[in-house]
Parts: C-alpha cells; sequence; structure tokens
C-alpha cells in the first residue's frame, strides 16, 4: 500500500487518515464525496426542506380569519392541536376510510403477489427460447402510462363498455353492471392492474439468481416438485417477496388517482383521497399536511425495510 | 419372483387411486402448463385493454365504450375537439415534452455522477447521504409531491408555481432512478477495469472518462429512457406544482377529462403519450445496442436486469 503511493509521481500532501481514503490512495480524500455533492444540495433544499415545511404545518397554527395554514417552524412552538383534531377525526369519521385503504391494499398486494410470483416463476424457469419476447411483454406496461392503463379500463367498464357486453352475452347478467359507480371490486382490480408490473420484474430478478443446482439437489434428494418449491425455492426467495410486497403496497397507500377514475364515490375513499381532497378545497391545507404526516407514519416501517434491503443488494449481490 | 410380480401389479394400482390430477401434478417432467396458462392470461389482460383504448382513438363516434373505427376524426379532422386542433392539448403536448427532456437533461447527470460518488464514498457522512437518497425512492409521490407544493407555497416563495416548480419537483423525484439502475451496474462491473487503467498510467479522471463512463453507458440510457418514461406520465407532483393552465401537460389534462366527459380526444392524447415513450424507449434501445456491440450478449434480457 505505502509502495503504490509512493510511486504515485506528483502528491501534494500526504492524507493524514489512511483509514478515510479509498485503500489503494489513488485519489484524493475529497475525490468522490465531491461527485455526490450536486445531487446531495439538490435533495437537501428540495427534499428535506419539503418535509420539514409539512411537519411545521402540521404542528403549526392557522390563521383565525383566512383559515390558512401559518407554518411554525421552530420545534418549541410547535402546538398538537391541529394532529390532534385530525387524529381525533381518524378514529371517528374517518375511520372507514382507514378500514378500506388497509383492506383495499393488503387485498391487492396480496392478489399481485400470488399473480406475479407464478409469472415470474414461469419467466424466469421456463422462459427458454421466448424469455426475451416475454421480458419485453412485462416491460412494456413500465413505458405505457398509469393513465393510459386506467383510462383503457374506463372504456372496458363502461354500462355499454365491452366487459358488460360479453358478460351479457354468456348471461351472467341480465341488466348492465355499473361497474365504475363505486365498487371496491373495480378499486381492488385497478389498483393490481396498475402496480402489478412494478411486482413482476424485481421478483423476475431475483427468481433468475437462484441457483438451478439448488434445485436439482432438492430433486436428487427424493424431494417431489410441490416439496422442492416449498422447501427450497419459496425459502430462499423469501427476501424477494418483502421486498416486492413493500414496493407495490408503498404507492397503493398514497393512490387516491385510481379510485377516483374507477369509483369517484365516497364509498370507496381511501386515504390519499382524503389528502387530495384536503389541498384542493381553500383553507384546509393544515389538515392536508396532517394527513400526509400520518401517511408518513404508517408506511415508516416498510419503508425502513425496503431502504434496507436496497441499500444490501447495492452493496453485495 | 412371485413376489416380484405381486410388487409390479399392485404399484400401478395404488399409483391409479391416487388419481389422475394428483399424479400429473407430482409428476416433475410434466410441462408447466398451469403457469404458463396464468402467464399468458396475465400478458392479455395487460395487455389487451390497451389495444382497445388505442382503438377508441380512432372512433368515427363519440363513443369511448366501443370501437367503431376508422378515423382520424379525433386526431385530427374535428376542427374544435381534436388532438390537433384543440389549442389547450397542443400546449400541453408541448408542456409534456418540455418538462420531461428538461427533467431527464438534469436529472440524469445529477444521478449519475451521486451514483459514482457514493459507490466509492465510505464512512458515516456517505451512509446518511445515501440513507437519504433511498427514502426519496420509496417515499410515496403523494407526499413528495404535497411536501413540495407546500414548500413552494410558504418557504421557497420566489420559485413560481409553474413550469419551474414542476421541473424542481420531477426532478427531485426521479434522480434517485439512475442512482439505483448505475449503482447496480458498477456493482457488477466491479473496480479492476479503472484500476487496471490507472496502473497504466491514467490518471482517476481519465479512468472515468475514458473507461468506466462507456461501460456505464447502457445503465445510463436505461435510465435516461425510464426517466423520461416516468416524468411524461407523471400527474400526481405535476398537478400539485402546476400555476396557470398553460402549465398543465398532457397527463394532467387527461386526468382531468377521463374523470369529466371523456372523449376519444383523450385516448388519442394518451396514445400521443404512448408513442412518444415508445420512440424513446427505441432510440434508447438502438443506442444501447450500438454502445455495447462489443460486449458480450447484450439484448433485453441484459436490459431487464439493469431494473
Amino acid at each position: 500500500m505505502s509502495v503504490s503511493s509512493e510511486a504515485q509521481p506528483v502528491r501534494r500532501r500526504r492524507p493524514r487518515r489512511a483509514r478515510a481514503v479509498d485503500e489503494r490512495v489513488h485519489y484524493s480524500r475529497w475525490f468522490w464525496p465531491s461527485f455526490t455533492i450536486p445531487a446531495t444540495i439538490w435533495l437537501a433544499i428540495l427534499f428535506i426542506l419539503p418535509l420539514y415545511t409539512v411537519v411545521s404545518i402540521a404542528f403549526g397554527t392557522v390563521d383565525p380569519i383566512f383559515r390558512n395554514a401559518l407554518p411554525v417552524y421552530e420545534p418549541w412552538w410547535w402546538s398538537g392541536e391541529q394532529f390532534g383534531r385530525v387524529l381525533h377525526d381518524s378514529f371517528g369519521f374517518y375511520r372507514n376510510v382507514y378500514i378500506h385503504t388497509f383492506e383495499y391494499v393488503i387485498v391487492a398486494s396480496a392478489i399481485c403477489l400470488v399473480l406475479s410470483y407464478a409469472v415470474a416463476y414461469y419467466v424466469a424457469r421456463y422462459g427458454g427460447k421466448r424469455k426475451a419476447l416475454l421480458l419485453v411483454l412485462l416491460i412494456a406496461p413500465f413505458f405505457i402510462s398509469y393513465l393510459m392503463r386506467m383510462l383503457a379500463w374506463i372504456n372496458l367498464l363502461d354500462t355499454n363498455g365491452y366487459v358488460n357486453k360479453v358478460m351479457s352475452f354468456l348471461h351472467l347478467t341480465s341488466h348492465p353492471v355499473d361497474w365504475l359507480g363505486g365498487r371496491p371490486f373495480t378499486v381492488v382490480m385497478g389498483l393490481v392492474y396498475g402496480y402489478i408490473p412494478y411486482m413482476i420484474l424485481p421478483l423476475y430478478a431475483f427468481l433468475d439468481r437462484i441457483d438451478p443446482n439448488l434445485l436439482e439437489a432438492g430433486r436428487d434428494l427424493g424431494a417431489g416438485p410441490a416439496r422442492t418449491f416449498f422447501r427450497v425455492t419459496l425459502p430462499l426467495s423469501r427476501p424477494g417477496i418483502l421486498a416486492a410486497l413493500v414496493i407495490v403496497s408503498l404507492p397503493m397507500f398514497g393512490d387516491y388517482y385510481t379510485q377516483n377514475l374507477l369509483s369517484g364515490s365516497p364509498k370507496t375513499t381511501m386515504l390519499g383521497n382524503l389528502i387530495d381532497e384536503a389541498v384542493n378545497s381553500t383553507g384546509q391545507g393544515p389538515k392536508a399536511a396532517v394527513f400526509v404526516l400520518i401517511l408518513m407514519i404508517l408506511v415508516l416501517i416498510p419503508m425502513l425495510y425496503y431502504m434496507r434491503s436496497t441499500a444490501r443488494s447495492l452493496t453485495t449481490r | 419372483m412371485s413376489e416380484s410380480v405381486l410388487t409390479a401389479r399392485t404399484e400401478p394400482i395404488s399409483r391409479a387411486r391416487r388419481g389422475f390430477v394428483r399424479r400429473w401434478l407430482g409428476n416433475p417432467w410434466r410441462k408447466p402448463t398451469i403457469l404458463a396458462t396464468v402467464t399468458w392470461v396475465y400478458l392479455a389482460w395487460s395487455l389487451i385493454p390497451l389495444v382497445v383504448a388505442i382503438a377508441v382513438s380512432f372512433n368515427v363516434s363519440r363513443s369511448i365504450s366501443s370501437v367503431n373505427p376508422f378515423s382520424l376524426h379525433w386526431w385530427w379532422s374535428d376542427p374544435i375537439d381534436s388532438l390537433y386542433h384543440d389549442p389547450e392539448l397542443h400546449t400541453a403536448v408541448i408542456q409534456s415534452l418540455k418538462l420531461s427532456v428538461t427533467t431527464m437533461v438534469i436529472a440524469v447527470p445529477l444521478g449519475v455522477a451521486f451514483a459514482l460518488g457514493i459507490d466509492r464514498w465510505h464512512g458515516r457522512p456517505a451512509t446518511g447521504v445515501n440513507f437519504v437518497m433511498l427514502l426519496s425512492f420509496v417515499m410515496p409521490e403523494i407526499i413528495l409531491g404535497l411536501s413540495l407544493f407546500f414548500v413552494f407555497s410558504f418557504v421557497l416563495k420566489s420559485v413560481p408555481l409553474g413550469t419551474p416548480a414542476q421541473i424542481l419537483g420531477l426532478v427531485t423525484f426521479q434522480i434517485s432512478y439512475p442512482v439505483i439502475i448505475v449503482r447496480a451496474r458498477l456493482l457488477t462491473i466491479g473496480k479492476d477495469y479503472e484500476e487496471a487503467a490507472m496502473d497504466l498510467g491514467a490518471t482517476p479522471k481519465q479512468s472515468i472518462r475514458a473507461v468506466l463512463l462507456p461501460m456505464l453507458y447502457p445503465a445510463i440510457l436505461a435510465s435516461a429512457a425510464i426517466v423520461f418514461a416516468d416524468t411524461i406520465d407523471d400527474f400526481v407532483t405535476v398537478r400539485y406544482l402546476s400555476g396557470p393552465a398553460s402549465s398543465e401537460p398532457l397527463s394532467v389534462k387527461i386526468y382531468g377529462a377521463a374523470r369529466a366527459e371523456p372523449t376519444p380526444a383523450v385516448n388519442a392524447a394518451a396514445t400521443f403519450m404512448l408513442l412518444a415513450t415508445l420512440i424513446v424507449a427505441a432510440l434508447a434501445y438502438i443506442l444501447y445496442r450500438v454502445v455495447t456491440k462489443g460486449q458480450r450478449g447484450g439484448g433485453v434480457t441484459d436490459l431487464a436486469t439493469q431494473f
């Protein structure tokens, strides 16, 4: 190590602590950190500061006449009044909204998981010659806007739409079903449809990395296909499953547009809708901020879990 | 001898008792029929609605629920409501392209530089900075969009809502994509190439520019395409940060119209966005093939694992 540092032709000053420098001492101490500075400053101003602003509004006060938010930036002047009021409503007036949100997100994530595991498993193990084609078809939704995909269902689920036509053709219903009139089924289907691509690809990448020799070893030791799957594949893919579950359920918790486009009815309101409605009506800025804070607290643990697993996968493979 | 005859006879019977279905399921060499069916049904379910939506945009009538082609009425011919002639949609298209291209141009270099730095910088500050970056990646968009809306209305008041705020917000939201994609690629490349370059006399800067960066092109291209596609579709952040009506991009217009009274012109607008995205994706893919010409394999399978 010292040899290579002496071999450097010109070196203005020796680094005091070799620990802080890259092992080979090729770089000055600030060489790599300097790369991160622009993005770090950007995030400090436009990510951390905004989050702090939300907290300042949520714990701030309200103009007594105009009802608009007066943020308080000093933590020692924070008041829990706004937060307390909304929290109180959360257990009363808005209780059903929270229950809906959890119901829809859990059911939709579960359906996503079963479906996408099957698809990812098939592509990873049996894709064969068609793998490239299958992957293109699986990536396609990434490049097709969410709105376009919801619009497609607005077209199909219309009272005169093709879904109703097919159903009446098959004599499943006597009169057309109003799919878009506030049905939990439609909302959950929309959520599954919207987010499942984000689950299939990471699961595919994960399953693709499982060593086929392990499966073969399971077989050789006498396990049948089902047993090999439950004793080898499934335990191996557990981290992938957890990460994929988090990656779809996080945005679902903040989703308001799927509900809005495919139902729009107060019967299926989700937490995201409360936030969106609050921010779009005047004088409810503080309420929106409190809801955002509550949402942030709700998703904190899955978020931290996902960050840990991502950080790990980015440093070791 | 008689024993073996006996076992030979009883075995198939006991097998048959297990039932056809179980035997079929228990056969490790059978074709994965169920999985294949699920996969192809899933693909049909995921893609056929889009075909219908695209077909609706070529409708003759005003109906959005059935396909009755073929006309360019809602794309071009209608003097008021068609995509081409509606002045609002017109400005929205331009706004969409402006936002996506600008965001891509700002976010990708910032993200790539960050990825390079954070990959080699170790220590406590690095962990903290990395934490913030990952946090911005997983934060639900509604939280980010609203907090940006609040920051521009209460703290950074000099930034007007509209295009400037939208771009600042979009870049914040998108910056983590190149970071994640490039870091994954850096991990597979390893440090050997760079060190070899420096052993051969290159300075650190030269080794990055001449060795590392070319190897990163696929990841950079993939992230540029993703950022573009994601920005042009974005309506959450952009909607909260839009000021005057002229700053609303196509996605926001579509969102508004889809809830009110959609005409096939909305489908035409969405199809147009899809085309723009596909063109960018195709360009990225072609560039990718050109850039990785000398490298192993290449192709879609490789690109897919970049995600």
